[in-house]
């Protein structure tokens, strides 16, 4: 009897208010913990986002303050979209981009694979291939230029070994046909680890008793693979891609100390474009004008692959 | 069935064991060369490491690092000889190319601010993250799918688009080449991180402890300080390291947005220049010292990479 009316009266007290009784509700606790992250990022993120999109309507030029700041209206996204040398930046980060993630794809998959055979040692093996993605791109991308000096640099020295061409024919950053390459193997030797990491993750996912019931059904290896390995991997794999993509189509470090986008423009991939235009020329209406662009680029292309992606988890 | 497969039907075979171990080692021994490389020309004397062909085997010499730490000037042999004995290895091998020591070089201070902006941007961000982790954990937010998503956008921008607005920003409020200034920006840029990884971390943490918790009389702050803080002690260790490595790695901002005082070393080792070019001894015992506290963390941190790389997306 008396437990009955216990039990009435505590369910009549509603939950919040029993909590508000000791301290802080939970309420106040939740945006008191959450309220100073959202507070800096306003300030350090979406106000300058803001203040970009008002700049990119102007003419307003960052190293002459004092000048008359006139709203231009749509003139510089209309003449960036007309502008042959911001085209040409966006088909050498496309190049970029689709080459190191190809690449980065097609030996990270196979080295996860080749791991996931679990030979001896392949934990220790493991850990030395993963060092080179924790390193500093901008660091480590300024000592390649070492690497890729002709002669004396230990890159071109391999080549020439390999290849029999003279070690001074090798310019892999003077040479206008060399050089996006060049991009190209810093990133894929740097990155490649990151995406092994992940498809390693995805082959370890897969359950071995499917396996076991495609051997009793008797599948042959080949088969096996088409149908269990890489369709079950297969999230995991547009996962890398998703975060080698967004983070090859801001590069600006590594590209930046290994050629500073030269010979030329050979290089300039489109944060090398915007650095020049702001930081250089200081178009600073102009190039934040560049810079929405390059924003929501990466949102929408970002968005439809994520959705994308979610369709292959679903299946 | 062949007779390798005898205890399990899909256990790889020991060739194909033997074959992809092979490529394995191969390709790890292949992509570390860079790196031994790095580490043996900062060993190198400036002659011996632009030799052609590349020198494998050299007298190892510690001049790169004393490139490193110093400025030296040219001067005639009559007024080195009028100079008294030589203080030390430096000072003699400096000496030995007609060189003084004119003082010490901008490295030691480029490097001390890489510790303080990236250790205090990393606590801050660190600080954050967890509040806000736990937070979005136990509450009931509202629009906390939305909210999660935004702070994890701030991190798809391109930091150049981003270095141009906080560039003017910081001039109006005299950030400019601040480390307060830096340290604010690396933790915003990584209270994104942060929020993602400890959440998953946070939720990882029953319930059921805080609650036990609060039933003995503890309030929700209590709880969360006496239960969930110490069990999460490895998810926060962990998400410090690799705040701590981006800031320590990071070069966009620093080189946008310092120029001297608070410049760290990403930006500065590029500029290390020696008679008639870069100095490459000495770029390369700059990033050698640079390079090790990263790998300490590397290896300290092997089981968390995966979590870590992913935002927390693929946890194993």
């Amino acid at each position: 009897m008396l437990n009955r009316t216990a039990d009435s009266v505590a369910r009549a007290t509603p939950e919040p208010l029993a909590r508000k009784v000791r301290g802080i509700s939970d309420k106040g606790l939740a945006w008191l913990f959450i309220s100073p992250t959202i507070l800096l990022l306003l300030a350090i993120n979406i106000f300058p986002l803001f203040w970009a999109i008002y700049l990119s309507f102007t003419n307003y030029r960052a190293n002459r303050p004092n000048e008359i700041v006139k709203n231009v209206g749509l003139a510089n996204y209309r003449r960036i979209l007309g502008d042959q040398d911001i085209w040409i930046a966006m088909q050498t980060t496309a190049h970029f981009v689709f080459w190191t993630i190809l690449l980065q794809t097609l030996i990270g998959f196979t080295l996860a694979w080749l791991i996931d055979r679990k030979f001896r040692g392949h934990a220790f093996w493991t850990t030395i291939i993963l060092v080179p993605m924790m390193l500093s791109p901008a660091v480590v991308g300024n000592f390649w230029r070492f690497l890729y000096e002709p002669q004396i640099g230990l890159f071109a020295y391999a080549v020439s070994f390999v290849t029999g061409i003279p070690a001074t024919e090798i310019g892999m950053l003077s040479n206008v046909s060399l050089a996006p390459w060049s991009i190209v193997i810093v990133d894929t030797w740097m990155w490649t680890p990151y995406v092994m990491l992940i498809c390693l993750a995805g082959l370890r996912s897969i359950p071995e008793y499917i396996y076991e019931a495609a051997e009793v059904d008797r599948a042959s290896n080949w088969r096996q693979f088409w149908s269990i390995t890489l369709p079950m991997a297969l999230p995991f794999i547009m996962l890398a891609v998703l975060f080698r993509g967004i983070e090859n189509f801001k590069m600006f470090d590594m590209v930046n100390l290994l050629t500073g986008g030269g010979p030329g423009s050979t290089t300039e991939v489109a944060s090398i474009t915007l650095k020049r235009q702001a930081f250089e020329s200081w178009r600073t209406g102009y190039s934040s004008a560049f810079a929405i662009i390059l924003f929501v680029a990466v949102f929408g292309l970002a968005n439809i692959y994520v959705k994308a992606l979610n369709k292959v988890k679903q299946r | 069935m062949s007779l390798t497969s005898a205890h399990s039907v899909v256990a790889p075979s020991a060739t194909s064991k033997r074959v992809a171990g092979t490529i394995i080692v191969l390709y790890a021994l292949i992509s570390i060369v860079p790196l031994l490389w790095i580490f043996a020309t900062s060993f190198k004397t400036p002659p011996d490491s632009i030799a052609y062909p590349p020198k494998i085997l050299f007298q190892p010499s510690l001049e790169g690092y004393c490139n490193l730490f110093t400025t030296r000037t040219r001067q005639t042999p009559e007024y080195i000889n009028s100079l008294g004995p030589a203080t030390g290895f430096c000072d003699e091998t400096t000496r030995k190319r007609n060189m003084v020591i004119a003082g010490p070089s901008n490295f030691m201070p480029r490097f001390v601010n890489s510790l303080i902006i990236a250790f205090g941007s990393t606590f801050c961000a660190v600080f954050l993250g967890t509040l806000s982790a736990y937070g979005f954990s136990r509450f009931k937010v509202p629009l906390a799918d939305d909210l999660l998503f935004f702070i994890l956008s701030t991190r798809m921008m391109p930091p150049i688009a981003v270095a141009i607005p906080i560039y003017l920003m910081y001039r109006e409020l005299g950030l400019s080449d601040t480390a307060l200034g830096m340290i604010l920006l690396y933790t915003a840029v990584n209270v994104s991180l942060a929020v993602w990884l400890l959440k998953g971390f946070i939720d990882e943490i029953p319930r059921e402890y805080e609650e036990a918790a609060m039933i003995d009389g503890y309030t929700r702050l209590q709880a969360f300080w006496r239960t969930v803080l110490p069990q999460a002690t490895t998810g926060i260790a962990a998400t410090a390291i690799f705040c701590l490595i981006f800031a320590w790695n990071e070069y966009a901002f620093a080189a946008l947005l310092t120029s001297g005082t608070a410049q760290t070393a990403p930006p500065f080792i590029p500029t290390i220049i020696g008679e008639g070019g870069q100095d490459w001894p000495a770029v390369a015992a700059g990033t050698t010292i640079f390079l090790v506290p990263i790998l300490v963390f590397t290896i300290l941190l092997r089981k968390q990479l995966l979590r870590g790389i992913t935002f927390g997306a693929v946890r194993k």
